[in-house]
């Protein structure tokens, strides 16, 4: 190799990291980077969401010109799913573009790379179900916002729902009941909850790991499945795991209507490639699915406009409708930020103030377009997971999912003391001193 | 011209077994280091400090772990990864349950801990071989993630199993967490990759270096002339995660702030892999071009194309930078077998000439 | 009883598991037999295969005509690779090549989702999907979809190891694993060769692409299924088209029964890594794999 060709690589280097400090002051504009992964293994759930978000933040710039007329500036950062990554993209944009007011992270392992990191920046991490459970407790966590409902508090849900269906709480005493999940942190999330449940009803349950790197193979948690009979299967799965488990147990002639997905282990990408045999499959939800609703005409005038991120026949999803929800929740965040500090472009410390005194009540959400779409939330200062969390049970019909329940509340007595514990201990390893919120 | 060998004389044995014995080259490596040291800190900003010079440090002293075991002692392994996370885990359990523990101790005891481990597994390689052994070594990978996620200890019961490394400081200066600044975390992994090399390079040139190398050019023959496969390879295992432990602890308490087993997966230990191979087997300096080369290319093919605004979809920038990057790595393969490293050598040779060739 | 018939019924699906295995462990064998070459590329070219399959099918194209096209694709890959790669490798170390195997994979990996994009693709080529029930109260399943996947491996291995034994290029692609100096003194091309057995490779790619794509869709996590071959690579040896077979259905099996009947006690999900714990104390006792060539070491 010669010297010229080296040079000439070396260059290509060079330019290639060149120019990462030239942000351009822009401080008339609210700059909302999301750190998206479309690629990779998790990208068939990744891509729905990402598109989500950015519509939403198109069409409210279209049709109002902005936020109280300061447009959004959205930029995306490929993260893969990567923690390295994540964190890398998280010090790229933050202080790009005047500062981002906001970060997406899109991951459980990244938003927990990220949090403290963000907390020493100020600025608010929105982790619309999933990240840190505990972050619910705003007196320790102030920049973690995880409305408008937790792993921990979407268990207890789940399990109301199958009470319900099976005739009251009493009904679950001496049932046994499967839990299928991914091996990761994540996964084992709700499992102290469940434990709790198991004692207070009166029931038992089986644990199912699936490991990640063999995450299409679970033939052997089948089988077992299979001889114990569990009453109900719930899953916490992410990824090419969903399908496969889905796939699994309609082999085992597992009947679909009793086997559970949580809010991340039902959508488009997870039953589409099972097939007919997908039918009947449920999932939890915190948004309401498909195009009916007022906000998509704003969202088709932006197709309509070629402005679109995405192609008009792919937008209505679980995953896209919940990527809408994040963008109108951080819209209606910016306006109460506003609201305070001024029609003009914020900062990531305005932002949590706006997070944190989020109220959308029914009639907000009316105004909106949004309703059936998204839940209402109250966040507080000492609640970052919002009043009454609660959740919707989906079905899977063959051809789309249907909502099958009203608003199911969750147990927050129980799982409120669970939070402030785990909380409490993590500031007590991290000497951090919980702020007062009265 | 500007690189000159001749005309230096030695006139005593330290003079002639010296690390650098051209007065050239240690002029230059103490001068990167000053640089590295004086004013990098200086003139770096918050992203390139924390998010581009960091982790490739960090990277860079995994390479020159795995460099050892596999450029000098001939042993492919693909659990770089799993030694990491083995330094990782420990060190948190050390600074979590020991707090008075100074940082430096803890990462060094973390890589201990992960040196055990590593001659626990290092074991099968006196009978499996090659490609065999490398495969072997993915048991390594695969069963101590699993350990650190399956037990409940090694994260001190957390309830979300992905604990937060603790703050440290050094001198009253906060060098671990997340609210430590930048330079600080810099200058402290820096001052591990300086020591690190110097040991690797003072290892390497010495006894046991050699007799590693002996055992990587043939193995039959090294032991028939007296070196023990036994000792050497186990030596060379124990080393090589030594570096790997101390790289891993470094990448969760000074990086990414938490300790989680998915950043040690199996995709780091081929990134690890590509760095040696790409930097060149079986030299110190290879290391680091090759963590910086690698770690760096996708960063700075990802930031080329949003800095000059082109409108291209992410993933599309993520399939073009796949695509580079793998059309790159067989480029370099191709061109340059032996690595970065021995570009540089021929830089040095070209220097020796330049600018009159004739 | 029941627990037997039970015990029975994950050994056979841990065995009809095992024939997937093996069908992705078959490419990697034909391709180090024949070229040293251990190639990391064939998870993402069973994902790459698949993609295309699946993307003409989408365009409404009869699945014949798809399948004939993916080959061709595949054979147009080989080629590509044979000239811009390995052609200029030779005789490098086997790391070397390995190294190179990984940079063609991550190429490939984005290729194919620049053309193709990163959705899931279902697919469905109409392999029964139904199960059996035998033995009292149906104690015992048999997945009908296992089994038409290990028929159609097994079908797949027979047709391979016709074409070694009795045509003219199996003859030389042994003659070229036997020994390379000694094939190219009698005059067998060894780019060729090369060609044709990277093109095989990527023929046994499709089928596993199609197979495993009929049961997840096709989507990137199919390059990972790559991972689940290696332990059966080692366990069976590099060079042995028996020895993936044998050792996929020992992997298949011996992890199903293991996460059964052994991991509860350790907390579950073992099967990550036990496939290459086994696989290591097999080599313990013998170095080069079950069929492996005995490996001979001269100073």
């Amino acid at each position: 190799m010669s010297i010229r060709s080296l040079t000439l690589a070396l260059a290509g280097a060079a330019i290639g990291l060149a120019g990462l400090a030239g942000a351009a002051s822009a401080a008339d504009q609210i700059y909302i980077p999301n750190l998206v992964y479309k690629t990779g293994p998790y990208g068939p759930s990744g891509t729905p969401v990402a598109h989500g978000v950015a519509d939403y933040l198109a069409m409210i710039n279209m049709r109002d010109g902005g936020v109280n007329g300061v447009p959004i500036l959205y930029e995306e950062c490929e993260t893969g799913y990567k923690t390295d990554r994540g964190v890398e993209c998280y010090d790229r944009v933050k202080n790009q573009n005047g500062g981002a007011v906001v970060i997406n992270p899109w991951s459980t392992g990244i938003t927990y790379a990220l949090i403290e990191k963000a907390t020493a920046d100020k600025i608010p991490i929105l982790s619309l179900g999933y990240g840190r459970t505990s972050a619910a407790d705003g007196r320790v966590f102030p920049y973690v916002f995880n409305f408008p409902s937790t792993y921990w508090n979407q268990a207890t849900a789940i399990f109301k729902y199958i009470a319900d269906q099976e005739g009251g709480f009493d009904k679950l005493k001496g049932k046994n009941f499967g839990f299928v999940y991914l091996d990761h942190p994540y996964g084992k999330e709700p499992i102290p909850t469940l434990d709790i449940l198991a004692e207070k009803y009166g029931f038992t349950y089986d644990k199912y790991p699936v490991p990640p790197a063999s995450m299409t193979e679970q033939k052997s948690i089948w089988l077992q499945i299979r001889r114990s009979k569990p009453a109900y299967v719930i899953m916490w799965g992410w990824g090419a795991m969903n399908a496969t488990a889905i796939t699994e147990a309609s082999n085992v002639k597992y009947p679909m209507d009793h086997f559970i997905g949580n809010w991340w282990a039902a959508a488009e990408p997870d039953v589409v490639p099972v097939g007919e045999a997908a039918k009947g499959y449920k999932g939890a939800t915190f948004n309401g699915v498909g195009t009916d609703f007022a906000v998509y005409k704003d969202i088709n005038a932006l197709y309509d406009a070629g402005k679109g991120t995405w192609s008009k026949d792919q937008i209505g999803g679980v995953l896209y409708s919940r990527g809408l929800v994040t963008g109108a929740y951080m819209v209606e965040a910016i306006k109460v930020a506003q609201a305070k500090f001024g029609n003009r472009a914020i900062t990531g410390e305005e932002m949590q103030y706006g997070l944190e005194n989020l109220d959308l009540d029914a009639a907000k959400i009316a105004k909106l377009g949004l309703t059936g779409l998204m839940p209402p939330v109250k966040v507080t200062c000492d609640n970052h997971e919002g009043q009454n969390p609660a959740i919707l049970i989906q079905q899977w019909n063959g051809k789309a999912w249907e909502i099958k329940s009203d608003w199911i509340a969750a147990d927050t007595a129980l799982v409120r003391p669970l939070i402030e514990q785990d909380a409490a201990q993590y500031a007590k390893e991290n000497n951090i001193t919980p702020r007062s919120c009265s | 011209m500007f690189y000159r060998e001749a005309g230096i004389f030695k006139t005593s044995y330290a003079s002639d077994q010296a690390l650098f014995r051209i007065p050239l080259d240690r002029l230059f490596v103490i001068g990167v280091v000053a640089a590295a040291y004086l004013v990098v800190p200086f003139v770096g900003d918050q992203y390139w400090l924390g998010s581009i010079l960091l982790p490739s440090l960090i990277l860079s002293i995994a390479a020159l772990g795995l460099n050892i075991l596999t450029g000098y002692c001939g042993q492919v392994s693909l659990g770089t990864g799993a030694f990491m996370a083995a330094g990782a885990f420990m060190a948190y359990k050390f600074a979590s349950n020991i707090t008075w523990l100074p940082i430096p101790v803890v990462i060094v005891l973390g890589g201990l801990c992960a040196a055990a481990i590593g001659v626990a597994f290092g074991l099968p390689s006196l009978r499996i071989k090659g490609f065999y052994l490398a495969v072997t070594t993915l048991a390594a990978q695969f069963f101590l993630l699993w350990l650190f996620q399956k037990i409940p200890w090694f994260v001190n019961y957390s309830i979300a199993g992905v604990p937060t490394a603790p703050p440290r400081e050094i001198f009253g200066i906060l060098v671990t967490g997340a609210e430590a600044s930048p330079a600080a975390r810099y200058l402290f992994v820096l001052t591990f990759a300086v020591v690190l090399a110097l040991v690797a390079a003072n290892l390497v040139r010495g006894r046991i270096g050699r007799t590693w190398m002996a055992i990587r050019d043939m193995d039959i023959a090294a032991e028939l002339i007296g070196i023990k496969p036994l000792n050497t390879k186990l030596s060379a295992f124990a080393v090589s995660s030594f570096y790997c432990g101390v790289a891993g602890a470094l990448w969760s308490f000074c990086y990414i702030n938490t300790v989680e087993a998915s950043a040690f997966d199996i995709f780091r230990s081929f990134m690890v892999l590509f760095m040696v191979i790409v930097g060149g087997l079986g030299s110190i300096l290879g290391s680091f071009l090759g963590a910086f080369f690698i770690f760096l290319l996708p960063i700075g093919l990802n930031n080329a194309v949003t800095t000059f605004g082109l409108p291209i979809a992410t993933e599309t920038i993520t399939y073009i930078e796949f695509m580079v990057f793998g059309a790159l790595i067989v480029f370099f393969l191709i061109v340059e077998p032996h690595g970065l490293a021995r570009l540089w050598q021929i830089v040095k040779e070209k220097l020796r000439l330049w600018p009159f060739p004739y | 009883m029941s627990e037997l018939w039970f015990f029975f019924e994950v050994l056979l699906s841990g065995m009809f598991a095992g024939t997937m295995y093996s069908l992705v462990a078959l490419g990697f064998v034909l391709i180090f037999k024949a070229s040293g070459v251990f190639n990391f590329a064939q998870g993402t070219m069973v994902l790459f295969a698949a993609l295309c399959f699946v993307g003409f099918l989408e365009m409404g194209l009869p699945m014949v005509v798809a399948a004939l096209i993916a080959i061709a694709i595949m054979v147009a890959w080989a080629f590509t690779v044979e000239r811009l790669v390995l052609r200029h490798l030779v005789n490098q170390e086997p790391i070397i090549l390995f190294m190179a195997t990984i940079g063609v994979s991550f190429f490939l990996e984005g290729f194919g989702e620049f053309i193709w994009g990163g959705d899931v693709h279902p697919l469905n080529v109409g392999i029964p999907d139904d199960a059996w029930f035998v033995g009292p109260d149906g104690a015992m399943m048999i997945q009908q979809f296992d089994l038409s996947a290990a028929v159609i491996a097994g079908l797949l291995v027979t047709v391979l190891a016709l074409f070694f034994h009795y045509t003219r290029i199996g003859r030389a692609l042994r003659a070229v694993a036997d020994d390379h100096q000694a094939a190219l003194s009698v005059g067998i091309p060894l780019n060729q060769i090369w060609v044709i057995v990277w093109s095989v490779a990527g023929f046994v790619a499709l089928v596993a692409g199609i197979i495993w794509g009929s049961r997840l869709g096709v989507q990137f996590s199919l390059s990972i299924v790559a991972l689940k071959a290696l332990p059966v690579l080692i366990l069976g040896g590099f060079t042995s088209v028996p020895g993936a077979i044998v050792g996929g259905l020992i992997i298949g099996a011996g992890e199903k029964l293991a996460e059964i009947y052994i991991g509860p006690f350790f907390g579950g999900a073992i099967e990550e890594w036990f496939a290459y714990v086994l696989a290591m104390f097999f080599l313990l006792f013998r170095p080069q794999g079950l069929f492996g060539e005995r490996i001979i070491e001269r100073v």
